[in-house]
């Protein structure tokens, strides 16, 4: 073939190619883009994508493009660097313990304020409590409440019939030691675990048992400068937890959600963790074995509190055009719609973060089918939520529970007692919050 | 050294500009940005920044953590270097033999090298974990005592530098293999002659005639050590337990991208800059007098 025909033939491909992009993407073009950043891996990632393809398939102004990015920190981290780079994602997806870095940010533009900018009424009374006050400020709302779960307590059923225990879940610490050592004994490899070790173990038994966390009712009341984790409280539930170590009937085994494959594989007897567990256990253990689930333990002798809610919201950041925070807002309103609170809290374990949501499920009978969706709902209705339960907002509380965790382990391993291992944890945390009041004074 | 020649004046500058382009762009520029970030208070977002001094220097030095997590880096980097090192030298030694299936160990004992050190420390993981870890598990039989690094420092501390230096022997090897193949057998037949044992051609011939592969490993293995581990510690330890694995790399990245202390994280930064250009600088101007080329 010569050249020249050759060179012929690309450039008419060449159009041809060009004719065909701009041809027949044109009203897909059209369409606004709303980009979405989130944290949610394996089959919460799933829902995340058809929740999203469900909202551009219900209307044809707005395609809100789903974009995983790593773990809650890299999330974070990639809005922050895109929002440096002036190229923020319109929504990004930032766990609790990111909210007063984004408070204090003045980077994010407050739903609160999206909404009304954009004519649409929602009724934010309907949120339910935590909720709602964990993320809001002066009485609105930041950010879009969409992921929030409570820790809730875990127990496999055939662990418990090989050390005979009765099917009930420990309601009490000193039952959790006692069923835990009859399943060790029983030879289990791990009687009691938790994961998420700080949230679980430090942060929600502080609410759990209305005890303070920090100063400035848990930051709620101004910044708070203070942990107050070595008391009384923090050190008992430390040296029941050292013990357990020693005796073999708690087994640590490690930060983040690692633990929860220890669960997961049948190994745990007793565990810790978010309810959104919910979802991932019921595929993991079909067909290997049975569990059920409670509310949180409680340590005799001390008030009841409530549990504190974790995961995540969604914050609008600054930066993008009016029209595609219409769009936002649209999006917003459907993810808010009563039909679609239920759907995810069915499916992932997530709480129902609505009054609507709550008694649709209840309508339709997803609690009578699955009564372990109804653990979390039931352990928050029955908890008595105070100014320390309300919630925890810190600067810099990821070093913070960093800083916890690495306590624990040296209470755990026997390095440091409870009380020397709680009072470092402390002096590390007050020193990364008087850094963080220092930026923001 | 032979002095170059080339006609146009201006061609070795245009030669050498893409070079400098990269090492401007992706080294001195960041570099700048760090030092200049070490000295102020930042927040996330950037909307705020506090000049404070050495203020940030100060806060890590005052920090008990900090030392421990040098003083921890420094074990880890002799230790995975000279263990490295002589297990890379006596296999090379070995893998030098005339042996039938020569170049198929070869190939096998290079392998490692080229995994990614995320993909080595998620594989180490597998073995070592203490619950579904094929090794705790026929330990298990052994002995009662359990190797749980999620609670035992120690144990922590040494998985990492066990892939650590597994990570690195490829490399080691090839580098030693390919030193061994340039001594002339003439030499250790000559020594063979004279009645030198094994031991003692090694000492005297061998081990002298590598020195230059050695020096170069040893700076190579230290940096690697100090600063490309980062993938194995946050894939198997994530520094814990307590702060046993926190290596100053890890802690750097940690303080800045996890906890958001972006001023301090560049302050760590700085320091791990400042002493891999005094460990690089005293090397050559050291060790390198004691090198046989």
């Amino acid at each position: 073939m010569s050249r020249t025909t050759t060179l012929w033939r690309s450039a008419v491909g060449a159009c041809a190619l060009l004719a065909a992009v701009t041809l027949v993407p044109a009203p897909a073009l059209a369409k606004t883009e709303i980009q979405w950043w989130h944290a949610m891996q394996a089959t919460l990632g799933e829902r995340v994508n058809e929740i999203a393809a469900k909202f551009n398939a219900s209307q044809s102004e707005y395609e809100v493009k789903t974009v995983f990015k790593g773990s809650y920190p890299e999330a974070m981290n990639g809005a922050i660097a895109a929002y440096r780079a002036k190229q923020p994602p319109h929504i990004v997806q930032v766990y609790e313990v990111g909210t007063q870095t984004m408070l204090s940010s003045g980077a994010v533009y407050p739903v609160y304020q999206l909404m009304s900018d954009n004519k649409i009424a929602i009724d934010w009374k309907d949120l339910i409590g935590p909720v709602k006050s964990y993320y809001s400020q002066g009485g609105n709302l930041y950010s879009m409440a969409f992921n929030s779960s409570t820790p809730i307590l875990y127990y496999n059923k055939d662990l418990f019939k090989k050390a005979s225990l009765a099917d009930k879940a420990p309601v009490t610490w000193d039952e959790v030691e006692a069923m835990a050592k009859k399943i060790v004994a029983a030879g289990g490899k791990c009687g009691f675990s938790a994961a998420w070790p700080s949230w679980t173990l430090v942060e929600n038994m502080h609410g759990w048992h209305d005890q303070p966390f920090a100063d400035h009712a848990n930051g709620f009341d101004g910044l708070a400068t203070r942990l107050q984790i070595n008391g009384v409280f923090g050190v008992k539930m430390m040296e029941l937890l050292q013990r357990g170590a020693k005796e073999g009937w708690f087994t640590y085994n490690g930060r983040l959600n690692k633990a929860e494959t220890n669960m997961g594989a049948g190994e745990c007897g007793i565990f810790l963790t978010s309810s959104a567990y919910i979802g991932n256990l019921t595929k993991v253990s079909e067909g290997k074995f049975t569990w059920g689930t409670g509310p949180l333990p409680h340590m005799t002798g001390f008030p009841q509190g409530n549990s504190i809610i974790g995961g995540a919201t969604l914050w609008v950041m600054k930066g993008a055009k009016p029209e595609e925070y219409k769009g936002v807002a649209q999006f917003f309103k459907y993810l808010a719609s009563t039909e679609n609170q239920a759907w995810w809290a069915t499916v992932t374990g997530y709480l129902p973060i609505s009054h609507s949501a709550v008694k649709a499920m209840e309508a339709s009978g997803v609690y009578a089918k699955n009564p372990n969706l109804k653990t979390s709902v039931a352990q928050m209705a029955s908890g008595k939520t105070t100014p320390n339960s309300q919630g925890l907002r810190l600067g810099n509380f990821a070093s913070i529970r960093d800083a916890i965790e690495e306590q624990m382990e040296n209470i755990f391993n026997g390095s440091k007692t409870p009380k020397q291992g709680m009072d470092d944890a402390v002096a590390k945390s007050n020193e990364i919050l008087k850094e963080f009041a220092a930026l923001y004074k | 050294m032979k002095r170059a020649v080339f006609r146009n004046p201006w061609l070795p500058y245009v030669l050498v500009a893409p070079q400098v382009a990269i090492t401007l762009g992706f080294f001195f520029w960041p570099a700048f940005g760090s030092v200049r970030l070490s000295f102020y208070r930042a927040s996330p977002f950037g909307d705020r920044l506090i000049f404070v001094g050495l203020g940030n220097f100060q806060r890590l030095f005052a920090d008990a953590a900090y030392l421990r997590s040098a003083v921890t880096s420094v074990i880890f980097s002799f230790i995975v270097t000279l263990v490295g090192l002589a297990l890379a030298l006596v296999l090379a030694s070995l893998a030098n033999a005339k042996i039938r299936g020569l170049a198929l160990y070869r190939s096998l004992l290079l392998w490692p090298y080229g995994i990614a050190p995320a993909i080595a420390g998620v594989l180490w993981l597998f073995i070592f974990h203490p619950s579904y870890g094929l090794l705790p598990y026929l330990l298990s039989f052994v002995t009662s005592y359990q190797f749980n690094w999620f609670l035992k420092g120690w144990v922590a501390l040494t998985l990492i530098i066990v892939t650590a230096v597994w990570k690195q022997f490829g490399y080691n090897l090839a580098f030693y293999l390919a030193g061994l193949q340039a001594i002339e057998a003439s030499v250790l037949e000559a020594a063979s002659v004279d009645g030198a044992g094994v031991v003692r051609r090694f000492l005297a011939i061998t081990f002298p005639l590598l020195s230059p592969v050695t020096f170069f490993l040893f700076t190579l293995n230290m940096t690697f050590s100090f600063f490309d581990t980062f993938g194995i510690v946050h894939a198997v330890t994530q520094g814990g337990p307590g702060d046993a694995t926190s290596l100053l790399v890890y802690k750097a990245w940690k303080d800045g991208f996890e906890g958001l202390q972006l001023g301090l994280s560049a302050a760590q930064s700085v320091v791990l800059m400042v002493v891999v250009i005094a460990l690089t600088t005293l090397q050559f101007r050291y060790a390198e007098r004691t090198v046989t080329y």
